[in-house]
């Protein structure tokens, strides 16, 4: 894990770089969802206040980097290069040791990526804090689900160039899908209810970014708040036991490229 | 230690039959090798390109799982004990890094140290004879990406090493080095085989390499065994032969012959004659060819390895 964090820490630049972009087009979502909100019935679209939208942006633009949905192709580029024979020979099976340096990129962010764009919204809007107390700590282990959610995601996506050799398709199936059905690009509550329970319950994707942002603006009621918790912990193990199967199905027919 | 029995990995090749269609055809990269190595035996697996060396190598570590037969490593099975023989083997891939391309060197050794469990004390003595034989203390702090190939190769055999493994394979350790890198990779695994600590399974097209550490050569072709034995024996059984170059005043009549050698080589106008000695010693040779002619220089040349393993390869 410490690892992970000392590989990102090295690339300090990226990392302002990538502060830069969440605060930019966080100004850009944060002005279409007050837009829409302006012109909403009781300016409560999906039943969010101002405030609260403003929170979802900006914080939904910090963790961002902490969830790390989008650009990790290491373990795809892994496959296709047959660099994945190192990672075989070592005593740890591929994804605990992947998960470890994954989490290790998850506290980087949060050390580094996550007050930022926080920062810029509390200065530039009014942000909305939590009125109940066992919001901060759902809120924290929420994030830590979406981090784990994310990683099983992730890792199944790029576990697919086992079988196609390259998994630039489904990454960019993946990059469409996420960041619509996560919640990044429109808060899931604007869609008709039914298919925003289908997604939160037939798919991870809501668990990653989506719940951790409704447990913090207290979308819902205390018990609704943890029960979309207890529903990405059983998306987070069902996923890490999936990444877990594939990766022992895909050792059996594995093909190390290149010699 | 090491046990192979009819070990056999077939790949499917997909073959454009057509516009759309393709057929399916099955490639035997081993095909039914039987092998045992002992411990401290210093093996070297040589085979022209696609013999199937780096799979064979692959399916010992468990990197692959064999199509059919036998393999054990210490009594465990590769592929599904993977993980437990992690811990007692080491493995470098010469076209491969298993250092982190990101971080200094030694930060990787230190990461190593946690994954295999290492007690800082043991790590530490590892690494500093490491350090010691290898020069390595000037790029230690170096971001593997930055290191030159002759330094990485270094900080993959210190990788390898730094967990006490009793079996080390290496898959072409010296491909692309300089005279110097490969001098120094191969003093220290000489160094290391001679303690007897270790065994060493070796694949390389550098058959200096074979040379200089092997005491044991198996020469595999289209993925089964063609020689298993010493390089003595490759050349017994192959026929290579001593030669003796001699230069003359003047060249020899046209029917001159030497018993026990045959006239192979000719070149200056006839000066400058190669025999092969054909289990006459040199000594007998020259005395015969110094009783008719006037010899004024003479040298007497070893067969070459790589003649016979050119050879053996062709006749493949």
């Amino acid at each position: 894990m410490w690892s992970g964090f000392r590989r990102y820490a090295t690339y300090r630049q990226a990392t302002i770089a990538g502060s830069f972009t969440n605060i930019v087009f966080g100004f850009l979502r944060c002005y279409v969802l007050l837009a829409v909100a302006a012109g909403a019935v009781g300016n409560r679209p999906g039943g969010y206040d101002v405030e609260q939208l403003a929170t979802y942006v900006w914080v939904g633009q910090g963790l961002l980097a902490v969830t790390g949905i989008w650009g990790w192709t290491e373990l795809a580029d892994r496959i296709r290069t047959g660099d994945i024979a190192s990672d075989l020979l070592r005593p740890v099976p591929p994804v605990v040791s992947y998960l470890a340096a994954d989490l290790g990129r998850a506290l980087h962010g949060t050390l580094t990526r996550f007050l930022g764009p926080v920062l810029v919204g509390l200065l530039f809007f009014p942000l909305a804090s939590p009125h109940r107390w066992q919001t901060f700590p759902l809120f924290v282990l929420s994030v830590g689900l979406a981090v784990l959610g994310s990683f099983g995601c992730r890792f199944l996506v790029n576990a697919t160039a086992y079988w196609l050799q390259d998994a630039r398709g489904p990454q960019m199936l993946w990059t469409l899908g996420s960041g619509v059905l996560a919640g990044l690009y429109f808060p899931l509550r604007l869609l008709p209810e039914w298919l925003t329970v289908t997604l939160w319950v037939a798919t991870p994707l809501p668990g990653l970014l989506q719940t951790p942002l409704d447990v913090l603006v207290e979308r819902d009621s205390p018990a609704l708040q943890a029960g979309l918790v207890a529903l990405q912990a059983i998306w987070a193990v069902l996923l890490l036991w999936l990444a877990s199967v594939v990766q022992r199905r895909a050792e059996r027919k594995l093909v190390v490229q290149g010699g | 230690m090491i046990r192979m029995r009819e070990l056999r990995k077939d790949f499917t090749v997909r073959v454009k039959a057509g516009r759309l269609r393709r057929t399916k055809r099955t490639v035997s990269a081993v095909d039914g090798i039987d092998l045992t190595i002992e411990p401290g035996e210093m093996v070297g697996y040589i085979g022209p390109n696609g013999a199937g060396k780096s799979t064979t190598l692959k399916m010992l570590t468990g990197v692959l799982a064999p199509s059919s037969g036998e393999v054990s490593v210490f009594g465990l099975t590769p592929v599904p004990q993977r993980t437990r023989l992690a811990l007692r083997i080491g493995v470098v891939f010469g076209q491969r890094s298993q250092l982190w391309w990101d971080l200094p060197l030694g930060e990787s050794f230190r990461l190593l140290r946690h994954i295999y469990r290492v007690p800082p004390a043991e790590h530490e003595t590892r690494l500093r004879r490491c350090r010691d034989l290898l020069d390595l203390d000037e790029f230690l702090d170096t971001p593997v990406r930055q290191l030159s190939l002759g330094q990485r190769m270094r900080g993959e055999l210190t990788a390898a090493l730094l967990h006490g493994p009793r079996v080390l394979f290496l898959d072409e350790p010296t491909i692309g080095l300089d005279v110097v890198s490969k001098q120094a990779v191969r003093s220290f695994l000489a160094e290391l085989g001679a303690s007897g600590d270790v065994t060493l399974v070796l694949t390389t097209h550098d058959l200096a390499d074979i040379e200089r550490l092997c005491d044991r050569l198996v020469v595999i072709d289209h993925g089964r065994v063609v020689h298993d034995g010493s390089i003595e024996a490759l050349h017994a059984r192959y026929g290579s032969r001593r030669s003796l170059v001699v230069d003359l005043d003047e060249p020899l009549p046209p029917d001159f012959a030497l018993p026990g050698a045959t006239v192979t080589g000719s070149a200056a106008d006839g000066h400058r004659v190669t025999f092969a000695l054909d289990g006459t010693s040199a000594g007998t040779a020259v005395a015969g060819l110094v009783a008719v002619a006037s010899v004024r220089d003479l040298s007497v040349v070893e067969p070459d390895i790589e003649d016979v393993v050119a050879r053996l390869y062709q006749a493949g």
